[in-house]
C-alpha cells in the first residue's frame, strides 16, 4: 500500500504510526489534485499543521476530484474548523495512536478499493454495487441468484454438491432444501442466455462447476 | 438490515428504480399492491409499511384495522412490462401492528403449513399448468380470437406472438417456462412453469396471471382465468405436480416399484383422495369451477387415482428413465382462478396426512371412470367431486383438518363469504331458465 503524506515534514508520533502500520509513504508538499504523488497513491493522509484551513481547503478539492481515501491527523483545538470546512474524510486525533491508525487506513482501504469486481469472458459481478452485467447490459437478479452467481465466480473450478452451496450460498435453513438449488442453477442459466448457460456445468450426482 | 435488503436498496439505486410495489394477496387470490418510492424503501425494511387491512377481502375488522406489509427482499424483482418506468416489485409478508404474523394473510398460511412438511423431514415442490383464454375485450359475452386446436400452429393460433411475450416477460422475472401451447378449446392456452419450492410457486403463480393480463392489455385484448367461460368447450384448469424431497431425495421415488412410486407418493396420494371433497371449495372457489368440473369435458369428475388415465383426479405420469427427481404426483382437479397459497397449502395438508396417518392406498383405476356406469363407480370407490359450491362448502365446514391447514380465521371468513356468494347465485335467474321455460311456461 502506498500512502502519500501531507506536509514533507510530521509529527513524530505520525512518524512512529506509519512504521508500524507498514505501508510505503511518499511525502509531499503539493496538495494540488493533479500532483502525481497524491494521484498514484493508496490513501492520503494529511497532517494538519500551521495553515490548516487552506490544507482543508485543499482536500475538500481533492475530495471533488478523486475517489481516494483520505486520512487527517489532527489537533484537537482544529476539530472546530474540521466541522465547518465540509470535509468529510475521516481522521485521528494527533498525537497518533499507532494502532488505530493502522486499523483506519486498513479499513479505509478496504472499502475503497474500487477494483473488487469479479469478471468471466464478457460477465462482470461487482460486489460493492451488487450488479452484474453481461457483455455490459444490467442484468436483473433476484437475491439469491445474485449471491449464487457470485459464490460460483469467486469459485470456479472445483466441483460444488448441492448441499455445500445451499450451506454456503443460502446458509440457513430454506423451505427450499436442496433442490433449491437446482432452480437456481436453472434460473441462471436461463438468465445467462443460450451459449453461456455452459458456463455453470452439471457434474453428474455430484454437484455443479462453474467454468 | 439483512443482506439482502442492502441488495434491494443498492440495485433500486444503481438501476434507477422510480417505484416498488409492494405486492401481496387477499383471501381470495386477489393480487393487491401498494407503490412506495425509493425514499420509503428502508422505513418499510425496517419497520413495515402501514396499511387499513379492513379494506382488504378477508383481513381485519373495522377495530383491528392496521397492518403492516413487510416485504420480502427475496421477491425483489423488475417488472419487465414497462421499462422505460423501470419499476420493481416485492411480496410482503403480513403482520399485526406488534408484529405477529396476521392469521389471514395467505402467504403466512402456505409458510405455516410448509412448516409443518419441514418438521416431518419434507420440503414440498410444485409446477403448475397454467390454462387461460383470450378474448377481444372483457364484455359479458366472450369473442374468441381463433378456432385453433390443441397444439395448433398459425395461421389458426394468432396469439402465438402473445404467448412468447408473455414467456419473455415471465423468464425476466424469473419465472422459468417449460413450455407453452394452444389448448384444445378455441383461444384457449397453456403455459407450464418449471418446478420449484411451493411458496415461490405460489408468488410466481401471482405473478403469472398478472403477467398473462398485461401482455393482453397492452395488446388490446382481454385474458382470463375464469374456469369454464364457453359452455361447449373445455374450461381452464390448474393442473398441479406436486413431489416431497427429503434433503437431495425425491420422497415419492423408490427404485424397482411400479411407475417408481414410493409408501410415501402412495399414502400421499391416499391423503388426496381421501381428503379431495373437503378441499375443493379451496382450490374451486367459484360458482363458475363447478361447471367446468362436469362430464365431458377434460376435467375430473371422479375421486380416483391412476398411472395414465386423463380422466382420473390424480395421476402418476409416467417419468423417463433415469429420471428419479421427476416421479411426481398430478393433481387435476384446482383451477387457475383459485388462491394458490391456500390450494398449495390444503392439498399439502391432505397429503401430510395420508403419510402421518399411514392411509392405505385404493387401487388403481385404469379405465374411464366417466364412462362407468353408476354401480361400477361404486365397486371401484370412485365418489363424485362435489358438484356445486354449496356443497363443497358442506363438506369443507366438516373438515378438522382443512380448519387446521387454513387456520381459524380464513377457515371462518371464507366459509362466510361463499355462503354469501352462492346466496346471491341463487337468487339470479339464468339466461338458461328464460330460454327454457318462458316459452313454455
Amino acid at each position: 500500500m502506498i500512502a502519500a503524506v501531507h506536509p514533507e515534514t510530521i509529527s513524530e508520533s505520525l512518524g512512529d504510526a506509519l512504521a508500524l502500520a507498514g505501508v510505503s509513504v511518499k511525502t509531499t508538499d503539493d496538495l494540488g489534485s493533479d500532483s502525481g504523488t497524491v494521484r498514484e497513491a493508496d490513501v492520503l493522509i494529511v497532517e494538519l499543521g500551521l495553515a490548516p484551513l487552506r490544507q482543508l481547503r485543499e482536500v475538500a478539492r481533492i475530495e471533488e476530484m478523486l475517489a481516494l481515501p483520505i486520512l487527517l491527523v489532527i489537533a484537537k483545538e482544529h476539530l472546530a474548523i474540521l466541522e465547518s470546512s465540509g470535509v468529510s474524510a475521516d481522521f485521528v486525533i494527533a498525537p497518533v495512536d499507532p494502532l488505530e491508525f493502522r486499523i483506519r487506513i486498513n479499513r479505509l482501504v478496504t472499502v475503497g478499493d474500487g477494483d473488487q469486481v469479479v469478471r468471466f469472458k464478457d460477465l462482470e459481478l461487482n460486489p460493492l454495487t451488487f450488479q452484474a452485467t453481461l457483455d455490459g447490459e444490467p442484468m436483473d437478479l433476484t437475491y439469491m441468484e445474485y449471491e449464487l452467481l457470485r459464490f460460483f465466480m469467486e469459485n470456479p473450478v472445483r466441483v460444488w454438491s448441492r448441499e455445500q452451496l445451499l450451506s454456503k450460498v443460502w446458509g440457513y435453513e430454506y423451505y427450499g432444501g436442496a433442490r433449491t438449488v437446482d432452480v437456481h442453477v436453472r434460473r441462471l442459466r436461463s438468465k445467462l442466455g443460450e451459449g453461456r448457460a455452459s458456463w455453470i456445468t452439471t457434474v453428474r450426482s455430484v454437484g455443479y462447476r462453474w467454468g | 438490515m439483512s443482506k439482502e435488503s442492502e441488495y434491494v436498496m443498492r440495485t433500486v439505486e444503481e438501476r434507477g428504480i422510480r417505484f416498488i410495489r409492494l405486492w401481496f394477496t387477499d383471501v381470495l387470490g386477489f393480487l393487491k399492491s401498494v407503490a412506495i418510492s425509493p425514499a420509503e424503501l428502508e422505513v418499510a425494511f425496517e419497520e413495515g409499511m402501514t396499511f387499513d387491512g379492513s379494506s382488504i377481502d378477508g383481513y381485519a375488522r373495522i377495530q383491528e384495522a392496521d397492518m403492516l406489509a413487510r416485504p420480502d427482499p427475496t421477491t425483489f424483482a423488475v417488472l419487465p412490462w414497462r421499462p422505460e418506468q423501470q419499476v420493481a416489485r416485492m411480496f410482503c409478508d403480513i403482520s399485526t401492528p406488534d408484529g405477529e404474523p396476521f392469521d389471514g394473510d395467505p402467504r403466512t398460511v402456505l409458510k405455516r403449513n410448509l412448516e409443518r412438511a419441514s418438521e416431518m423431514g419434507y420440503t414440498f415442490f410444485t409446477a403448475p399448468e397454467l390454462e387461460f383464454f383470450y378474448f377481444a375485450d372483457s364484455g359479458p359475452e366472450p369473442k374468441v380470437l381463433d378456432r385453433g386446436g390443441y397444439f395448433d400452429l398459425t395461421p389458426l393460433d394468432v396469439a402465438q406472438e402473445y404467448r412468447r411475450q408473455t414467456i419473455n416477460a415471465l423468464e425476466q422475472l424469473g419465472i422459468p417456462i417449460e413450455h407453452s401451447h394452444h389448448e384444445v378449446a378455441p383461444s384457449q392456452h397453456e403455459i407450464i412453469a418449471r418446478y420449484t419450492d411451493a411458496l415461490t410457486m405460489a408468488d410466481n403463480i401471482m405473478t403469472s396471471r398478472l403477467t398473462v393480463k398485461e401482455v393482453a392489455l397492452q395488446a388490446g385484448i382481454y385474458a382470463t382465468f375464469m374456469p369454464k367461460p364457453l359452455q361447449d368447450h373445455d374450461g381452464s384448469g390448474m393442473h398441479l405436480h406436486l413431489s416431497l424431497f427429503e434433503g437431495e431425495t425425491n420422497a415419492f421415488h423408490e427404485p424397482g416399484t411400479q411407475g417408481g412410486l414410493s409408501k410415501v407418493g402412495e399414502a400421499f396420494i391416499a391423503g388426496l383422495l381421501r381428503h379431495a371433497s373437503e378441499m375443493t371449495a379451496i382450490t374451486n372457489q367459484w360458482v363458475n369451477s363447478y361447471k367446468r368440473l362436469v362430464g365431458g369435458f377434460d376435467a375430473p369428475v371422479y375421486i380416483s387415482w391412476a398411472r395414465n388415465n386423463q380422466s382420473a383426479l390424480v395421476r402418476v405420469p409416467s417419468v423417463k428413465r433415469g429420471k428419479p427427481s421427476s416421479v411426481r404426483v398430478e393433481y387435476r382437479a384446482a383451477d387457475a382462478a383459485c388462491n394458490p397459497y391456500l390450494a398449495l397449502s390444503v392439498i399439502l395438508a391432505a397429503g401430510l396426512a395420508g403419510i402421518r396417518e399411514g392411509y392405505e392406498l385404493p387401487p388403481e383405476v385404469s379405465a374411464d371412470v366417466r364412462e362407468m356406469t353408476q354401480a361400477e363407480r361404486a365397486a371401484v370407490g370412485a365418489k363424485r367431486l362435489p358438484d356445486t359450491l354449496a356443497t363443497a362448502l358442506d363438506l369443507m365446514e366438516g373438515s378438522d383438518l382443512m380448519a387446521e391447514a387454513l387456520g381459524e380465521h380464513v377457515f371462518n371468513w371464507f366459509l362466510r363469504n361463499k355462503r354469501a356468494e352462492w346466496s346471491r347465485y341463487q337468487s339470479h335467474v339464468s339466461r338458461y331458465e328464460l330460454e327454457t321455460y318462458l316459452p313454455i311456461l
